[in-house]
């Protein structure tokens, strides 16, 4: 009763949640294309989508990846074999365990004329299943814990998915030890089986249950005679042996049974039962919001990205791959090991430079859960610190096409009003400077020491210039002005000679600065070897030192 | 000869051709270019954060140091980037202390031993003009290649040591080893403007347009360049530069490592040439042997038709 109850609870709980999560695949709005197409259109264009590509040849593409990719994780193979060990016994153990213990009344006993969850060799898979998932979650705390990548970026919801399997399995061993060794389930078993309670008829079915099936009865005294023995045998073959194996075969939870031996006369096993089933049906009551929804979206994005071709595809159809994408990340942080900036994460502590991260960042963002401006410039900043070299997408295993993801988010950042962070330091720059020629004359403000310690180029080389304007004259940028003056707002040499004033302000907000290609005409034909052009850097350094300062 | 090869992060995506063709030639002219994982070289975070620039770059540097390698890099803007690293490395000791700490947080470490070479100097010096002569079975004949040097590679002379700053001469050398012709152009050392690309667009443009009618004017049929975003500055964003203006006449751009495969007799598919935007496929009838219709067929051909 207190079992259907919850089990209906929990799988109501869990549609209500898949439901909600479908819904949202059609309704966040991912990349400019995402904009304007209805939900409804999502929607419809994506099952036409789905069945059109199961009814055509790309069915083979989606056979090959489901057995390759989903089956045999051979993405995450190729990326590391512990990996792998540990997510196959997870994934195998836990699957066949669902398939042929849970489900039991509705696979293994239709399919298996003998079986009986207490029979080997069902009795000994179960064991097996249950001791793979507990290896691989051995495997993946011991990873959570010594990998870099990963205990930099281990949140609640990866421990919440580490704890509950380890909690649903080790109570699973621990009923199992108890139910061994407990008279009362013994008692309950001979009332249902042998037809009686009468512990004097009893006595020789308890004697060879202490004896070849490891239960402790605490009333059992010189119970060893030898024709109490062979009457044991007999009533345990009328009874019990059709479904019953001896324990032994349960490699884990009998040996674990003699751990609880002092406990047997208790109802432990109860206690069990219920934290066992309890931790089953919250595991399935919050799946679509846990990592075990990955269960159904990562198969879904590995194999919606192997038919889809983002020349071709629908941008209705793209909208909605990109949503489901977001949910079908593992956090399993390959992405993030690999980054090509992510050592930069070690200089600037923005957490959304690496991947992973910046995922579940532009995750939080598109569901309007991040409206504080000093993450939506956070995530921005990791955006473009991106090169994207396209590592993460070749690596992720879970399929999905984060590149395409990260176009997109720039996209929807550019359309909050957080434009590429050049633009924005540029800005700020530009915003912070007083104007050359104002009223006020160019004078030597007291003491103005530039902020912070100088870093490649000591800013007092500009020092030696002798504004000779050659740096101007070889400058490409301001030979492609009518009127550079007014179009630039300070030119390089007047640039120095602010640097020189110590007008470090104005040089930071001249568009000068931010329109130098870096050609290095000027500093390659500076008289005086002033580094012109890195000395521009600096001064876009520092912009971008105080826009980075405005998201912490 | 042996090197780590460092191709940068826009390869992959943005002109995956240009490392399929490069691992191809140098393969072919003897040269090992062993596969690593390597990060950024730091050129795009400079603008941002020196220190972060200096760790990306350094980071690379220790990673082929490891290996015992030196790095061999077909991108002029990566060239440019890790050789302003190991300088700043050399010449600032406060630089150097705060980038060492940070790669020791990774268990890396860099003693300063490792070379930074571009595809340009390693042909030129390392293969050797004479073998990579030796190895070209059709030269290319009438045809007129603007050579395009990029600035990244030619500047600051004091920190990249590439080729003399102002009369550079190895690229041209390398062109007119394959029997083209490296004609003189005004705006030769100046930049292709893709820096300012995402930044600045119409001015990035401008510096384009200035580029593609100074090296129409001197009769240039095709740009070469050495660069991975000069490459994408002359062939992807030029496509779109002449939507936009279509009173500008193209000039189609190669890589040099498509310019040299082709006259060593590599197949055009092989090189990518079908990826190239602005029809580079012309390229190939200016080979001898495409001209004269066969390999036996004499090089001069004045006269005839």
């Amino acid at each position: 009763m207190f079992f259907n109850l919850t089990l209906y609870a929990a799988l109501f709980l869990f549609l209500c949640g898949l439901i909600y999560k479908i819904y949202s695949w059609c309704h966040l709005k991912i990349g400019d294309l995402a904009q304007t197409i209805p939900p409804g259109q999502r929607a419809s264009e994506a099952l036409r989508g789905v069945i059109r590509a199961v009814f055509s040849p790309k069915i083979a593409i989606l056979a090959k990846v489901f057995l390759l990719d989903v089956l045999l994780l051979r993405r995450v193979f190729r990326e590391s074999l512990l990996r792998w060990l540990m997510h196959m016994c997870i994934f195998w153990g836990f699957m066949l365990l669902l398939l042929m213990h849970a489900l039991e009344k509705w696979i293994s006993a239709p399919l298996f004329s003998n079986y009986y969850s207490t029979v080997n060799p069902f009795l000994f898979l179960r064991n097996l299943f249950g001791a793979m998932v507990v290896a691989g979650v051995i495997i993946a705390i011991w990873r959570r814990v010594k990998a870099p990548s990963l205990r930099l970026t281990s949140q609640a919801p990866d421990w919440f998915a580490i704890v509950l399997l380890a909690v649903i399995m080790l109570s699973g061993f621990g009923l199992e030890a108890n139910k061994i060794i407990s008279p009362a389930k013994f008692m309950e078993m001979a009332e249902q089986y042998a037809g009686t309670t009468d512990q004097e008829e009893l006595r020789p079915l308890k004697a060879f249950w202490a004896r070849d099936f490891g239960v402790v009865f605490s009333d059992l005294k010189g119970a060893g005679a030898p024709e109490l023995g062979k009457k044991g045998q007999e009533m345990h073959e009328n009874n019990c042996a059709e479904c019953h194996s001896r324990p032994h075969g349960a490699f884990v939870s009998y040996p674990l049974s003699r751990a609880f031996i002092p406990l047997a006369g208790t109802r432990l096993d109860l206690a069990w039962w219920y934290l066992h089933i309890l931790a089953c049906f919250v595991g399935l009551a919050y799946l679509p919001f846990s990592k075990f929804f990955h269960i159904y979206t990562t198969p879904l994005s590995l194999m919606a990205n192997a038919v889809t071709d983002p020349q071709s595809a629908s941008p209705a159809n793209l909208a909605t791959l990109r949503a489901l994408e977001m949910d079908a990340c593992l956090h399993c942080a390959i992405c993030t090991e690999h980054c090509s900036v992510g050592a930069i994460f070690r200089q600037i502590p923005n957490m959304t430079i690496l991947p992973s991260e910046k995922l579940a960042s532009s995750k939080s963002q598109v569901r309007g859960k991040q409206p504080e401006s000093g993450q939506m410039l956070k995530l921005r900043i990791g955006s473009d610190i991106c090169t994207s070299c396209l590592r993460c997408t070749t690596l992720c295993p879970a399929g999905i096409n984060l590149q395409d993801i990260w176009f997109a988010m720039k996209e929807n950042l550019s359309r909050q009003g957080w434009p590429d962070i050049y633009l924005q330091a540029r800005q700020s720059a530009a915003e912070a400077a007083p104007r050359p020629g104002a009223d006020a004359p160019l004078s030597l403000p007291e003491q103005r020491r530039p902020a912070g310690a100088e870093i490649s180029v000591p800013l007092g080389t500009f020092r030696h210039c002798f504004e000779c304007q050659t740096c101007t004259n070889v400058c490409p940028v301001v030979a492609n002005f009518p009127n550079p003056q007014e179009t630039l707002g300070l030119l390089p040499h007047q640039i120095m000679h602010c640097l020189g004033l110590g007008l470090t302000d104005e040089a930071m907000g001249a568009a000068m600065t931010w329109d130098c290609l870096t050609c290095y005409l000027c500093q390659e034909h500076c008289p005086q070897t002033v580094p012109v052009a890195d000395l521009l850097y600096e001064l876009r350094n520092r912009s971008f030192g105080a826009l980075s300062r405005k998201s912490s | 000869m042996k090197f780590a090869l460092f191709l940068g992060c826009k390869i992959p995506y943005f002109l995956s051709h240009y490392g399929d063709a490069t691992r191809l030639v140098l393969k072919e002219l003897g040269v090992d270019l062993v596969e690593m994982e390597f990060g950024c070289c730091g050129y795009p975070v400079r603008n941002q954060d020196t220190k972060a620039f200096m760790l990306s770059a350094i980071r690379n540097l220790a990673l082929a140091e490891k290996q015992g390698l030196d790095i061999f890099t077909p991108c002029q803007c990566c060239f440019g980037s890790l050789k302003k690293a190991a300088f700043l490395w050399r010449e600032d000791a406060a630089l150097r202390e705060e980038t060492s700490s940070r790669l020791a947080e990774e268990g890396l470490s860099y003693r300063g031993q490792v070379d930074i070479k571009h595809l340009l100097q390693v042909l030129h010096q390392d293969v050797g003009l004479e073998a990579i002569k030796q190895k070209i079975a059709k030269p290319f004949k009438d045809l007129k290649i603007a050579a395009h040097y990029g600035c990244h590679a030619l500047r600051p002379s004091k920190v990249v040591g590439f080729d003399d700053p102002l009369a550079p001469t190895i690229f041209d050398q390398l062109v007119e080893a394959t029997g083209a012709t490296s004609l003189p152009w005004d705006l030769k050392l100046s930049c292709c403007g893709n820096p300012l690309w995402g930044k600045n667009d119409k001015l990035a443009a401008d510096m384009t347009v200035n580029k593609i009618k100074d090296g129409k004017k001197a009769g240039a049929e095709f740009l070469c360049v050495g660069c991975t975003y000069c490459q994408i500055q002359f062939d992807t964003v030029q496509k779109e530069i002449l939507a936009a203006r279509p009173d500008t006449e193209a000039l189609p751009s190669v890589l040099y490592v498509q310019l040299l495969g082709l006259s060593m007799g590599l197949s055009p598919e092989a090189l990518g040439l079908q990826a190239n935007l602005l029809d580079a496929r012309g390229l190939a009838s200016h080979l001898v042997a495409a001209q004269a219709g066969g390999p036996e067929a004499p090089v001069e051909t004045q006269g005839a038709s």
